[in-house]
């Protein structure tokens, strides 16, 4: 016999289904359930909301929240079309499944891919509950309207409430081509909607990944080899066995794992293993060998990547400019380390994975382990801040592993060193430029080679060309209008394992690209404002957002000495972005005072958030210019906490001042747009303050 | 293992633990408390941060045994008054992102809020307190009002 619920309790079964740990954000809804029944009908249109027949709107997240918004903004999206009220609404968090289609929480994808898909979730379910609500009053459709959870008969002003309709409009067919609203009447979308995660976050109620306990589970601890490629000769356990806590030690393919009553007897049991380790063949790679390889190819043409004019044509009275920029490896480095929880038994493996890549944690686990795919099953948990790190599944692989090998249910946390030594690298790069303008100050010529290795080289395809390659990103397809243009690059290897750092090869290439332009500004003689302004074509976004920064930040308007401002521009991900920084540097020491950030991302899901990413983007990315780097020695990461690999601090932030266009235009991503034009309109900045030109990152003034 | 009795947001436990076992661990693995989160480990970031007889403490670096008979509170104690002109402002200015440093942040705040701390004082605290979702900007209007309405 079912267990008759509470309404409370209902919402709670509800909510904790979608994975046992992962508790949704719920907000309890007043009288609605009044009539709450035992078992309530299930109307399920699509698998991204359910209604059951209480009237409670479930709406399923399929990617991952890791501070970015998703879990707001993709159900505002439903809940505007299904025309339901935003505070009745439960949120559930989706499973790895590929019922979803991609869950893949990178590049900036999760609203703009799922605008019309979510949208069409919400019109369709709408559309159904409308038809059954006629064909129950026995009148036409178009008499009839949704308004707040009720579809209302215009003639009689009756009503029936969502869940009255469940079980009629699970029998219907599911329409196709339901009409979209017109954006001038919606209510959800494009308003400054709260967070629905923020509470229990706050109140130390949410549960991250390394939150999750389940039952019978215990902690480990993993060593790996400190130089990337190496791997275990032997190993001794006793010391390790011997201290309190410790449970068993097991080997797996990335090390020995120690696994014990807690967290901190399995960091000390990790501690006191005595591994001897075969390095492998890096064993003596630095950062200067990775240099070397990049300098090695400053001189070379590189693979074309785009082409016009002749930057070989003799032009009268052109004035030449040259510079090499360069950037160093980077580390995601987020708040909460990695970590999983892995149970496997029979054949079987469950996870709890702080993960943006559900699906792939669930193939390469299964892959691993050499069990299918449908003995895998993967709850994603909230995330302390991602930046890319969690696209990669190692921590859920190594979890897997230790619980099969063990044959325990696990927790596997990673101490914030391993975190720093064994991440997934933003690659480093070094760009060649040339240029010239004329002795009007006009651009006549822009040359941009760039050398760094690429990530899809390295990770998935060996052959991979540099013409084929990501690295062009941020270097190619550039809206300045400059007659000869020539961009080119070339690929180099490395053993440091690298991966998709916030906004990719645009945290780096834009870098060199937006300084050099100013670079060409300054030999030009002009404003570097007007000089980018008058190479955009007219009904560019781009030149908007420029126009906008500068009339916003007092561009051109006298700063004190010691100050200045810089200026930058930046597209990707279908979205736009301008930013000015103001700096001052007084005695060697740079302050950041301001910036001034313009984004036109196209229709506007929720400002609040589009706001917070601009904020972070530009938090993270001066973190990037101005503090920690990562370098390479006896073939392993050198840095090991926030002491040696710093970032920005609160009494660095400046503060940022962030304008949204208004517009009808597609939705765009606002993720990563914000990083790329940041350390260029600092550096320009920089420039401006002391005539100094800052052409390697980090920024180091003395 | 030795047993340790601790004062925790008002309410008296008993555990067991190694007596050097930091109280980041006995808080989160021993008694469920995950509200105070691990960072670095190391006393750098404030993502784990206290409150020890009413001092911002980074429990990452205190060991259990130390903080026997000493009134402890965590991130869930404050939390037990949700209408705390803290958390008001916060959700109001929507600070959070990530929300993992957020108790940190909070907790440290509080404690000088607490004791009058003078505005330099704040500014010194809070700047050892990590964020890696830049969410600094509205930590600071966030503090710059609470400051302005005691
Ligand atoms: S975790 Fe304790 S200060 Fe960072
Ligand atoms: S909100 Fe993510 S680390 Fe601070």
């Amino acid at each position: 016999m079912k267990k008759k619920h509470t309404r409370r309790e209902f919402i709670k079964v509800v909510s904790v289904s979608g994975g046992g740990f992962i508790l949704a954000t719920y907000i309890p809804f007043n009288n609605l359930l009044a009539k709450a029944g035992d078992d309530p009908k299930i109307f399920s249109p699509s698998v991204y909301l359910k209604i059951d027949s209480n009237g409670l709107v479930t709406v399923i997240v399929h990617r991952s929240e890791m501070g970015q918004g998703v879990k707001t903004a993709l159900p505002m999206l439903i809940a505007e079309e299904l025309e339901v009220e935003w505070e009745k609404i439960v949120i559930e968090q989706a499973d790895a499944d590929s019922k979803y289609g991609s869950q893949s929480t990178g590049g900036s994808t999760s609203v703009r891919r799922n605008w019309e898909p979510l949208r069409v979730a919400g019109a369709t379910a709408r559309e159904m509950l409308l038809i059954a609500a006629a064909n129950k009053w026995k009148v036409d459709k178009s008499d009839c309207f949704a308004e707040n959870g009720f579809i209302v008969n215009k003639k009689t002003n009756q009503k029936f409430s969502y869940g009255e309709l469940v079980e009629d409009a699970s029998k219907l067919p599911v329409p196709q081509n339901v009409k979209l609203k017109d954006p001038k009447d919606f209510k959800i979308i494009g308003k400054r909607i709260h967070r629905v995660d923020t509470p229990e976050k706050i109140y130390g109620k949410a549960k991250f990944g390394i939150d999750v306990v389940i039952p019978g589970m215990f902690y480990a601890a993993l060593s790996r080899c400190p130089s990337f490629g190496g791997k275990v000769k032997s190993f001794k356990a006793d010391k390790a066995k011997s201290l309190p806590g410790v449970i068993d030690v097991v080997q797996i393919s990335n090390g020995v794992a120690v696994i014990a009553d807690s967290t901190w007897n399995a960091f000390n049991g990790r501690d006191a293993l005595e591994i001897d380790w075969d390095f492998g063949p890096n064993a003596s790679v630095s950062t200067e060998d990775i240099r070397n390889e990049m300098i090695k190819h400053l001189d070379e043409e590189g693979s074309l990547f785009e082409n016009r004019g002749n930057i070989n044509s003799k032009i009268e009275g052109e004035k030449f400019v040259e510079a090499v920029y360069e950037v160093p490896f980077m580390a995601h480095a987020p708040m909460e380390p990695m970590n999983c929880v892995a149970k496997y038994e029979n054949g079987k493996i469950e996870l709890w994975a702080p993960t943006q890549n559900p699906q792939n944690a669930k193939s390469e686990v299964a892959k691993a382990l050499g069990i299918s795919e449908d003995n895998v099953t993967v709850h994603v948990t909230l995330m302390g801040g991602g930046f890319g790190r969690r696209l990669v599944s190692d921590f859920a692989i190594e979890a897997a592993e230790i619980s099969k090998a063990s044959g325990k249910a696990v927790k596997l946390t990673w101490t914030r060193k391993e975190d720093m030594k064994f991440g997934f690298y933003r690659p480093p790069s070094m760009h060649v430029l040339k240029g010239s303008v004329s002795s009007e100050g006009r651009p006549i010529k822009f040359y941009h080679h760039v050398i760094a290795p690429s990530i899809r080289q390295m990770r998935f395809d060996k052959n991979l060309t540099a013409e084929k390659s990501e690295i062009k990103e941020g270097t190619v397809d550039l809206e300045y209008q400059i007659p000869n243009l020539k961009i080119t690059g070339t690929l180099i290897p490395t053993h440091v394992p690298i991966s998709w750092w916030r906004a990719v090869y645009n945290s780096q290439n834009p870098f060199a690209v937006e300084s050099f332009i100013d670079e060409l500004a300054f030999a030009a003689g002009k404003d570097p404002y007007q000089f980018r302004k008058e190479m955009l074509p007219d009904d560019s976004r781009l030149k908007n957002v420029l126009n906008i920064a500068a009339a916003k930040s007092g561009w051109g308007t006298r700063l004190a000495k010691g100050k200045g401002r810089g200026i930058a521009i930046s597209a990707g991900y279908e979205s736009y972005c301008a930013q000015v920084a103001e700096v001052s540097v007084v005695d060697n020491k740079l302050k950041v005072e301001k910036f001034t950030a313009v984004i036109d991302c196209g229709v506007v899901v929720n400002p609040d958030i589009v706001e917070q990413q601009l904020e972070g983007a530009i938090a993270f990315a001066l973190s990037a210019a101005m503090k920690g780097e990562i370098t390479i020695k006896n073939g392993g990461v050198v840095q090991s906490n926030f002491d040696d690999f710093e970032i920005l601090t609160y009494d660095e932030m400046p503060v940022v001042e962030v304008h949204i266009v208004q517009n009808n235009f597609k939705v765009g991503g606002v993720g990563e747009v914000g990083i790329a034009a940041c350390a260029p309109a600092l550096c320009n900045a920089i420039f401006a303050a002391t005539g100094k030109r800052i052409r390697r990152l980090p920024v180091r003034l003395s | 293992m030795a047993k340790f009795n601790l004062n925790i947001n008002n309410r008296n436990y008993s555990v067991e633990a190694e007596p050097n076992m930091p109280l980041l661990w006995v808080l989160r693995d021993k008694l469920g408390l995950t509200g105070t989160k691990y960072a670095c480990g190391e006393g750098i970031c404030g993502s784990c941060t206290v409150h020890i007889d009413g001092n911002a403490e980074r429990s990452c670096v205190l060991s259990v045994k130390d903080v026997e008979g000493s009134s402890i509170t965590t991130i869930e104690g404050l939390a037990e008054n949700p209408d705390h002109p803290i958390f008001k402002t916060w959700i109001d200015l929507e600070v959070s992102q990530c929300g993992y440093c957020q108790p940190g942040q909070i907790m440290t705040l509080a404690a000088m809020l607490n004791k009058s701390s003078s505005k330099e004082e704040i500014e010194r605290e809070m700047s050892t307190v990590l964020c890696r979702c830049g969410t600094y900007h509205r930590i600071r209007k966030a503090v710059d009002k609470l400051v302005e309405e005691k």
